[in-house]
């Protein structure tokens, strides 16, 4: 609801900008006929509302198709991108947190947050290019930018996802070790973690299967909120990487004021974010028995 | 006691810099960030150059920072997109904290009020705010009043939640109930007796507040959608740069190293604040 309102009451008219310069205000009257621009808000609002719960987003002003399938088109590269980008994430975050919360105050620790301060201050674009200029100018290891499908040939796919993810996962790496780091370290200051040690476990298994999984809860919390600066990252990182997902999508809409699109995308876009947190919540019961709905 | 904290040394001393910079931008060798001169186009930095001013005079000029594909002096560029920045950072925190302050005084005071204004709240925060951003850049024109309220609107719920949850915890204290059998008004109480013991953590909440902000303004620039094309804003620069990114990196590197030090200050900053100011919080993080 709120997107509608917002989006509506700005002074750009869209059927100005695709009429083109040469159009005469007949023809501009035209299409914003043909748009349904020009009935009033309320009744707009209340044919978007209905379709939207029928699943049909409209039709895009400037690309002329309808937005469902749209998206649908655009969903392929923007999921990869945030699959591989929290892949790589938690695959290397959630490990350096705990060994910097069992090794409290050591050079890693250190080092982990220093790099966390870094990772939150350095814009996703910046950190863009600096590897674009390092990887792929400089040492020529990886494609500057594009994207290939993955059913075209799997292994380009892949070595066009890699700078992009590895860009993104940045800065979602410094949240979630950030906060594993400090779940951890209240655990270990747990009387279990004691009684573990003092029954002789090794140090690895008190690590990992006392302390991490007491942990695993705010673990599991952060990576869900994690996803809003993901979907920030996804807008700005397929810009730069030149990614024909829904980030870019987002931007091209904008800049066209083609509104069913961006009603559409920023609709599924919270939608995922709503859906990803729910499920969030609902994995608490697997990672500590303990909580029943 | 703050000011021996080295973070909060190491960030306000060179935020302090960055402020003197912005405010002394037109004595630094700057010529005008708009100016463009087609015989100085995409000069390598350091390189010396002419460039005519709108009076027909032309000067000698040394591009530290090189130009950009219409002849302009990035350096001035650069240094006059500070103040921008700054203001951008300022304003959006000033106004994040002014709207989510009366927001979380009354949801957390005025019980029957604080459902429905949370559930406002939490939908607000359900859009990423970047997206909540950027449409409500769409929505009016980008220009640098809708800019700071489009980055400041995402943030007035975590301010608001902050505020209820300190409010709660406040109007608990023998004060406030002192306060209350006196008879005194609910305003009086919630700005009087409750509101300055909310400053602290607000402070540091601010200062997060800003680095965000002016990330977020940046990113907007560069994507097309923030501040006109001909205002200069680190995000703009990028933005032009960025085509030519492959035979002039310099375009990119120079705004790109001035955000990401200004950011990652205003961070410090917050973080040292956060660990003298609230130590409570300090533990949580």
């Amino acid at each position: 609801m709120l997107v509608f309102l917002l989006l509506r009451l700005t002074p750009g008219d869209p059927a100005a900008i695709l009429a083109g310069d040469a159009a005469t205000s007949e023809q501009i009257a035209q299409i914003r006929a043909s748009l349904g621009l020009d009935r009033p808000l309320v009744m707009q609002f209340g044919i978007w509302i209905g379709k939207v719960l029928t699943g049909d987003l409209g039709q895009s002003f400037y690309f002329r198709i309808d937005v469902a399938t749209l998206i649908g088109q655009r969903l392929e590269p923007t999921f990869a991108l945030a699959g591989l980008t929290i892949l790589i994430a938690v695959v290397v975050a959630v490990p350096l947190g705990a060994l910097a919360a069992w090794r409290f105050g050591g050079w890693l620790d250190r080092s982990l947050m220093a790099f966390s301060v870094l990772g939150f201050s350095v814009p996703v674009f910046v950190l863009a290019y600096l590897l674009i200029w390092l990887v792929s100018l400089q040492l020529g290891w990886l494609p500057v930018q594009g994207y290939v499908r993955i059913s075209d040939n799997f292994f380009l796919f892949v070595k066009h996802l890699i700078l992009p993810s590895l860009t993104l996962s940045v800065i979602y790496i410094a949240l979630i070790a950030r906060v594993t780091r400090a779940s951890v370290l209240e655990a270990l200051g747990e009387d279990y973690i004691r009684t573990a040690r003092a029954k002789g476990l090794p140090e690895m298994r008190v690590l990992v299967r006392h302390a991490l999984a007491n942990a695993a809860v705010p673990i599991a919390t952060v990576i869900g909120l994690g996803v809003a600066i993901l979907i920030g990252g996804v807008v700005v990182t397929e810009s730069v990487y030149a990614i024909p997902g829904l980030g870019r999508l987002t931007v091209d809409a904008v800049l066209a004021r083609d509104f069913p699109t961006i009603q559409g995308v920023i609709l599924f876009f919270s939608l995922v974010y709503v859906l990803v947190n729910l499920l969030i919540d609902l994995s608490y019961v697997f990672l500590d028995p303990r909580i029943r709905y | 006691m703050v000011l021996r904290n080295w973070s909060v040394r190491i960030g306000g001393g060179v935020l302090a810099l960055l402020l003197l910079v912005a405010l002394a931008a037109p004595w630094l060798g700057t010529v005008d960030p708009t100016l463009f001169d087609a015989a100085s186009r995409d000069l390598r930095p350091g390189q010396a150059g002419e460039i005519t001013t709108l009076d027909g005079e032309t000067l000698k000029h040394v591009f530290l920072m090189g130009s950009d594909s219409f002849g302009r002096d990035i350096y001035s560029r650069v240094l006059y997109g500070t103040r921008v920045s700054l203001v951008v950072g300022l304003a959006a925190a000033l106004i994040a904290l002014a709207f989510g302050v009366v927001a979380g005084l009354v949801a957390g005071y005025l019980r029957w009020l604080d459902g429905l204004l949370m559930r406002v709240m939490d939908g607000v925060m359900a859009i990423p705010a970047v997206l909540i951003a950027i449409a409500v850049v769409a929505l009016w024109r980008a220009s640098l009043l809708t800019v700071i309220v489009a980055i400041a609107i995402p943030e007035i719920p975590r301010v608001t939640r902050l505020v209820r949850s300190l409010v709660l915890t406040i109007r608990e204290e023998p004060y406030v109930e002192a306060a209350v059998s006196l008879g005194t008004p609910a305003t009086r109480i919630m700005f009087a007796h409750i509101l300055p013991n909310t400053v602290a953590p607000l402070l540091v909440q601010g200062t997060y507040i800003c680095a965000f902000a002016i990330l977020l303004e940046a990113i907007l620039s560069f994507l097309g959608v923030g501040l006109p094309p001909d205002i200069p804003t680190w995000g703009n620069i990028m933005a032009e740069g960025r085509v030519q990114f492959v035979a002039y990196p310099h375009n990119v590197f120079f705004p790109g190293v001035f955000l990401a030090v200004t950011v990652l200050a205003v961070n410090i900053l917050g973080d040292g604040l956060r660990d003298t100011l609230d130590p409570k919080m300090a533990k949580r993080v």
